[in-house]
C-alpha cells in the first residue's frame, strides 16, 4: 500500500510540473506585450526596455520559466496588475471562498447522485428508475449558469425566499456557518450540484446494474441471504467506481464554479478570475488557475489512494 | 460518398453479412426508438430554422425600438417578447441558433479530426511516439474543463476564433484517448500482420484495415461531447468571451438580458432554454444512437 501511495506520488510530480509549464505560458499566449501594462503609452524606448530588463522578459523563456517557478514554489506568486496586491494571498482568500460553496454543493451532489443512481440501479425499468433516469440526463444537459438564472428567478424574484447575489452581510471575508450567511450560499450551491449530482447517478446507476447481473449476487440470494445484505455486498463492490467519480467531479464542480460565481457575485476564485480576464491582470490569472489546477491534481492523487485503500485490486497497477 | 455507400451495399446482398448490414440494423432499431425521434425532429426543427432563418424570422435581429423594450412573452407582434433593447426575441433566438450551433459543432468536428489522427498515430506506432503523445495528453487532463477552455480563451483575448481554439484544446485529449485504445486493441488482430505480410505500407494499412474499424466508435464518442460543447461555447460567451452584442447568439443574450430579469424574468431566461433543449436533444440522440449500436445483432 505505502509503495503504491509512493508510486502515486512519484507520478504526480511530473504532472504537476508540466501542469505548471501550462499555466506559465498561458501568459506568452496572450496577445499583447505585458510590459504595455505597467506603463503609460507614451513611454519612451529607453523605459520600455529598462522596465522590460528588470522585469526579466528581454531573457529566455526557459530561464523565465525558472526563475518563474522558483518564486511560485515558496508561494510568491507577484503582485497584481490591477491594484498593487500580493497575487498568492488574494487567491488563496478567494479559493477559501471557493471552497465554502462547494463544502456546501459536493455533500448534496454525492448524496442526491448516489441515492438517484443507487434507486434507478436497483429497480431497473420500475417507474422510480424512469423518473430518475430523466432527472439524471436533464441535469447532464442543462447549462448550469442559465440553471442558476433561474432559481434566482424563482425564489428571489418571484418569491422573496433567498438572496439573489452575495456572500453574506459584512465583507467578502467575513464568513461564519450561521443561517445569515448559509442563506447566500443556498442557491449557488444548488446549481453547481446538479451536473455533478447528474453525473454521479448515470455513472452509479451503470455500476449497481453491472454488479447485480454477476452471478456471486445470483449466489448470494440462492443461499438465502436477506436482500438488505445482498445490498450491503452490491455497495461494496460498486463503491470504487463510484468513489473515482466523485472524485473528478469534485474537481470540475470547482472548475465549474466560475460561471456560477459569476452569476451571484459571489468572491471566490472563479469570480476573481473572471475579474483578472476582463482587466487582463495576468499575474492574478496565472495565479488562480495554477491554484484551481493544483487542487484538482491533488484531488485525482487522493481519490487514487482512496480507490487502493478500499479496493486491493487497484494497487497492483 | 453516396454513391460509394450504395454500391458495397448490393455486394452485400450475395454475402450476407457487412458493414452495411449492420448499418441499416442500427437505423432499424434508431426507427424504434421514439425518443430519438423526438430529439431529431426538435433538433432538426432548431437546425432548420437556424439555416433559413431569414426566412423563418419575423424581424430583423438587430433593428432596436426603444419604445418596445422588454416585452412579455405573448404579446402582439412579438411572439417571444422583445430584450431590453427592444429587439424582438423570436428573431434573435432564431439567427442566435447560427452562431450558438455554429460555435458548438466546429470545434467536435476539428477536435475529432485531429484527436483521431493524434489517436490512431499513438496507437499504431506505439513505443516512443505513443509516450510522447500520451503523455503530453495527460497533462490537458488535469485541468478540469471548464476551467481549461475559461482559462485560454481568457489569456488568448475574447473572440469567437479563440473559443472555438480553445473547445478544440478541450475535446482533442479525450478523443485522442479513445482513439488510441481502439487502435492499440485493433492493431493486435491478426488480419493486421496479415495485411503486413502481404507487404502493404503502414499508410495503407492505416487508411484500409484501420481507419474503418475505429472510426465508428471514435465518431459516437465525439458526437457525445456535442452537448458539453454547447454548454461551454455558449457559457464563454456568457462570460463575455466569444461573441460580442449585438450579435445574437444565445450565451451572450443569456448575458446581457441578466439585468432584466427584474422585469421580465421569464424572457431573460429564454435563451438559456434553447441552450437547455440543444444540449439535451444532443445528449439523448447520442446515447440512442449508443444503445442502438452496441446491441449485437
Amino acid at each position: 500500500m505505502i509503495l503504491f501511495i509512493l508510486k502515486r506520488v512519484l507520478y504526480t510530480l511530473p504532472i504537476t510540473f508540466a501542469v505548471s509549464i501550462v499555466c506559465f505560458l498561458l501568459v506568452h499566449l496572450a496577445p499583447g506585450d505585458p510590459v504595455s501594462a505597467f506603463l503609460p503609452p507614451q513611454a519612451s524606448a529607453e523605459v520600455i526596455a529598462a522596465v522590460t530588463h528588470e522585469l526579466g522578459l528581454d531573457r529566455p523563456l526557459p530561464i523565465q520559466f525558472l526563475h518563474w517557478l522558483s518564486r511560485v514554489v515558496v508561494g510568491d506568486f507577484g503582485v497584481s496588475i490591477a491594484n498593487g496586491r500580493d497575487v498568492f494571498d488574494e487567491v488563496i482568500g478567494a479559493f477559501s471562498n471557493s471552497l465554502i460553496l462547494a463544502s456546501v454543493a459536493i455533500p448534496l451532489a454525492v448524496a442526491f447522485g448516489f441515492a438517484l443512481g443507487a434507486i434507478s440501479g436497483y429497480c431497473r425499468g420500475t417507474l422510480v428508475d424512469r423518473i430518475s433516469t430523466v432527472v439524471a440526463i436533464g441535469g447532464v444537459s442543462v447549462p448550469h449558469y442559465w440553471l442558476a438564472i433561474v432559481l434566482v428567478i424563482i425564489f428571489a424574484v418571484e418569491n422573496n425566499i433567498l438572496p439573489a447575489m452575495g456572500a453574506g452581510p459584512g465583507d467578502s471575508r467575513a464568513w461564519s456557518w450561521d443561517w445569515e450567511h448559509l442563506r447566500f450560499a443556498v442557491l449557488p450551491a444548488v446549481s453547481m450540484a446538479v451536473v455533478p449530482m447528474s453525473i454521479i447517478a448515470r455513472t452509479v446507476k451503470a455500476v449497481v446494474a453491472e454488479v447485480l447481473s454477476q452471478e456471486f449476487v445470483r449466489a448470494l440470494r440462492a443461499k438465502g441471504i436477506g436482500s438488505f445484505r445482498v445490498f450491503i455486498h452490491v455497495v461494496k463492490n460498486a463503491a470504487p467506481t463510484s468513489i473515482a467519480v466523485v472524485g473528478v467531479q469534485v474537481g470540475y464542480l470547482l472548475g465549474g464554479s466560475i460561471l456560477i460565481e459569476t452569476v451571484f457575485s459571489w468572491p471566490g476564485a472563479g469570480y476573481l478570475l473572471n475579474i483578472a480576464i476582463f482587466q487582463r491582470d495576468l499575474p492574478i490569472l496565472q495565479g488562480t488557475i495554477l491554484v484551481l489546477a493544483m487542487f484538482f491534481v491533488f484531488t485525482n492523487l487522493l481519490v487514487d489512494v482512496l480507490q487502493a485503500a478500499i479496493d486491493p485490486r487497484v494497487r497492483r497497477y | 460518398m453516396n454513391e460509394s455507400a450504395v454500391s458495397p451495399n448490393l455486394d452485400a446482398g450475395h454475402i450476407g453479412t457487412s458493414k452495411n448490414s449492420r448499418f441499416r440494423e442500427t437505423l432499424y432499431r434508431l426507427a424504434k426508438d421514439w425518443v430519438f425521434i423526438v430529439a431529431s425532429v426538435v433538433m432538426g426543427a432548431i437546425l432548420g430554422s437556424a439555416i433559413l432563418a431569414p426566412l423563418v424570422a419575423t424581424h430583423d435581429p438587430l433593428s432596436i425600438s426603444i419604445l418596445s423594450r422588454l416585452q412579455p412573452i405573448g404579446s402582439e407582434g412579438h411572439i417571444l417578447g422583445t430584450d431590453e433593447l427592444g429587439r424582438d426575441m423570436y428573431s434573435r433566438l432564431i439567427y442566435g441558433a447560427r452562431l450558438s450551433l455554429a460555435m458548438a459543432l466546429l470545434p467536435v468536428f476539428f477536435a475529432f479530426g485531429i484527436g483521431t489522427g493524434l489517436g490512431v498515430a499513438a496507437g499504431y506506432f506505439g513505443g516512443t511516439i505513443n509516450s510522447i503523445i500520451m503523455r503530453s495528453i495527460d497533462v490537458f487532463f488535469a485541468f478540469p474543463s471548464v476551467l481549461l477552455a475559461i482559462a485560454i480563451s481568457g489569456a488568448l483575448g475574447s473572440s469567437t476564433t479563440n473559443v472555438i481554439l480553445s473547445l478544440v484544446i478541450v475535446f482533442v485529449p479525450p478523443i485522442s484517448r479513445v482513439a488510441e485504445s481502439r487502435t492499440t486493441e485493433v492493431v493486435g488482430l491478426e488480419y493486421i500482420d496479415a495485411a503486413r505480410i502481404s507487404g502493404a505500407s503502414d499508410f495503407t494499412i492505416i487508411r484500409v484495415h484501420l481507419f474503418s474499424n475505429i472510426v465508428g466508435p471514435v465518431f459516437v464518442y465525439a458526437s457525445s461531447m456535442i452537448s458539453v460543447s454547447i454548454i461551454l461555447a455558449s457559457g464563454l460567451s456568457f462570460l463575455g468571451l466569444g461573441v460580442k452584442p449585438p450579435t445574437p447568439e444565445w450565451g451572450v443574450m443569456l448575458n446581457t438580458l441578466r439585468n432584466a430579469i427584474y422585469v421580465q424574468p421569464w424572457v431573460a431566461a429564454l435563451p438559456g432554454c434553447f441552450i437547455f433543449v440543444s444540449s439535451l436533444c444532443f445528449n439523448l440522440i447520442s446515447d440512442s444512437i449508443r444503445t442502438a449500436m452496441d446491441i449485437k445483432p
